[in-house]
């Protein structure tokens, strides 16, 4: 018995070596790099010789910066985009393909729209860029189809005149996000029994009805997480701006990554940048935390 | 929610076994059908619009816009998009860092699982934690010490160093996903072999991860398209022109002003076709494995 628990102890102990290369990876690309920004936010660098620490004059600095606030409210607006309108469309466009196209013309056919809808989810945003920069240039098609129809006078600029800007990315955005929400909330559909749909549908509820009084309600879960996912994702918008705007006009579009890239690799001032990286990090860290808590709650359930 | 997701194929089977008592409505099935399906072609046309472009010829596309549909095949631009932007070496450098990240990145989570849902070394919760934290936080906080680690070892512009960082990130998740698996792995198994005398490494290789096989197929799918996707640290690690990635030259492709609008269309379709080669080959796994990658 005794001998038992001895080998079984040692073999315990034998497991650990399974964790040397994933903690030093991890040790070396995020941990010391993580914190290394940190103490760098705290400091003034170009990149070359000796940091020089400055305490908190980053932050003060960041405080008064318009262009930093400007970034903030842009990723405010983002939200709109990369959460609200796809989550309302992902809901709506999951609950008719579940509830009633698969009903009314079968499985193949809801799977086909699924499949249609998510397709510009896993475009490389880069491409997704070039595509959508070409549509809505000056000489675009958009502009030749306002024209076309006799609108001429709508036509715009659409990337490159500040007030056109914002809008016409977060469109783009739109375009990307709504098949992640569609696809994760059919997955969570799956989970309903269909009899509880007939059984209200007997009890004479419409569509809209099993909507909100069914499908919302069951897809609580799923909603969360994909809520919490893209608002994540929303702090974090970067290629969609580096591609079509720049940041521009006029930091119409200026979002937070794209400042930290900014004076990351084109002003230079390292420590400034670093501390607008530690600024998105910890409200990143705090949507996290309650994401991994929720996540944590789920399994305890199940 | 990891074990849920891979598990959606049963439940959606079980749904369509249901009876069909709903009745079949007339006219407004095909009311509600033409409106997804004019939403659909909306959502599809960008595709359509690229495609149609790329292969139309200067003189067509100044005489039908860009709404016509092409009176001949003209590859012109496409071959003129793809030497000029030595577009095979780019996917040539892409195929290589997205296969070698799936490889080491699923190589790498198996290992870190197999420790803390076999092992249950000590801290495990705390180590999981850490790990999904570390990922989810913007890669813009640990760019800059990623960049001037890289140049003060010299992997600085080597694809090396982005199969590195990009194998690293992305086991985090992989440990995550392989580790909730392996925690319910039955106990006797293991028992059993580790009493005909095997060692950890070979119940690794000769138990575990044949039981692991799909889903490991499953992660290596996932590694390989989010790398694939993968922008910002490519961009920076990767200055020279042969060794950056798809992703990277289609970000850089808006800063040399393409005039030509045809060669946009082109460079665009190029940008699409792999991505449509991956959806085709991998639509199953990654329509129904989605809320896998929802912690990303």
């Amino acid at each position: 018995m005794a001998a038992a628990q001895g080998t079984y102890a040692t073999q315990r102990w034998g497991y650990y070596f399974y964790l040397i290369p994933g903690v030093l990876g991890f040790l070396l690309v995020v941990l010391i790099p993580q914190v290394s920004n940190f103490v760098l936010s705290f400091t003034t660098w170009k990149g070359v010789g000796l940091p020089r620490w400055v305490g908190m004059q980053n932050y003060q600095r960041l405080i008064t910066d318009d262009q930093f606030w400007g970034s903030m409210i842009h990723t405010l607006l983002f939200i709109i985009s990369m959460t609200i309108i796809p989550v309302i469309i992902g809901l709506v466009l999951a609950a008719l393909l579940f509830d009633y196209i698969r009903d009314q013309w079968g499985e193949q056919v809801s799977s086909l729209f699924r499949a249609g809808f998510y397709l510009p989810q896993i475009l490389p945003i880069t491409t997704a860029g070039v595509l959508w920069g070409w549509i809505l240039s000056p000489i675009g098609v958009v502009n030749i189809i306002l024209k076309g129809i006799g609108l001429a006078p709508l036509a715009q600029n659409w990337v490159g005149d500040a007030t056109w800007a914002l809008p016409s990315v977060s469109f783009m955005i739109v375009w990307i996000q709504v098949g992640y929400c569609l696809v994760v909330f059919m997955s969570g559909l799956s989970r309903i029994d269909p009899s509880l749909y007939e059984a209200a549908e007997l009890d004479g509820a419409g569509w809209w009805q099993r909507l909100t009084a069914i499908t919302i309600p069951m897809l609580a879960p799923e909603i969360f997480v994909v809520v919490l996912t893209t608002l994540i994702a929303a702090l974090k918008v970067f290629a969609p701006i580096f591609v079509l705007t720049a940041g521009g006009p006029d930091n119409a579009t200026l979002v937070p990554s794209y400042l930290t890239y900014y004076h990351f690799f084109t002003t230079q001032r390292v420590g400034y940048a670093a501390s607008i990286a530690v600024v998105q990090m910890a409200l990143t860290v705090v949507l996290a935390i309650i994401f991994l808590r929720f996540q944590a709650q789920q399994q305890a359930k199940e | 929610m990891a074990d849920a997701a891979l598990s959606f194929s049963e439940t959606s089977t079980k749904a369509v076994a249901a009876p069909r008592s709903r009745a079949r409505r007339g006219a407004m099935r095909w009311v509600v059908l033409a409106i997804l399906v004019v939403l659909l072609l909306l959502t599809l046309f960008p595709f359509l619009l690229a495609l149609i472009n790329a292969v139309k010829d200067g003189v067509d596309y100044s005489k039908g816009g860009p709404l016509s549909i092409p009176t001949r095949i003209d590859m012109g631009s496409l071959s003129s998009f793809w030497n000029t932007s030595d577009f095979s070496r780019k996917l040539l450098n892409s195929v290589i860092i997205s296969v070698c990240v799936a490889v080491f990145g699923a190589l790498l989570s198996l290992f870190n699982a197999y420790a803390i849902g076999i092992g249950k070394v000590r801290g495990s919760r705390v180590i999981l934690v850490v790990l999904l934290l570390g990922i989810m936080v913007p890669q813009e906080s640990i760019i800059y010490p990623l960049y001037y680690m890289a140049k003060a070892t010299g992997l600085y512009d080597t694809q090396l160093a982005v199969i590195i960082i990009f194998a690293v990130l992305q086991s985090a998740f992989g440990t995550y996903l392989l580790s909730s698996v392996l925690g319910s792995f039955p106990r006797e198994i293991i028992e059993a072999a580790e009493i005909d005398g095997a060692t950890s490494w070979q119940i690794l290789w000769s138990v575990i991860v044949p039981v692991l096989r799909p889903t490991l197929m499953v992660l290596g799918t996932f590694f390989f398209i989010w790398t694939w996707n993968e922008f910002l640290i490519p961009l920076v690690m990767l200055v020279s022109n042969n060794n950056q990635t798809v992703s990277v030259a289609m970000g850089l492709t808006r800063g040399q002003n393409l005039s030509d609008p045809t060669l946009q269309a082109a460079a665009s379709l190029l940008g699409i076709a792999p991505t449509i080669v991956f959806f085709l080959i991998f639509q199953r796994t990654l329509t129904r494995g989605v809320a896998v990658g929802a912690v990303k």
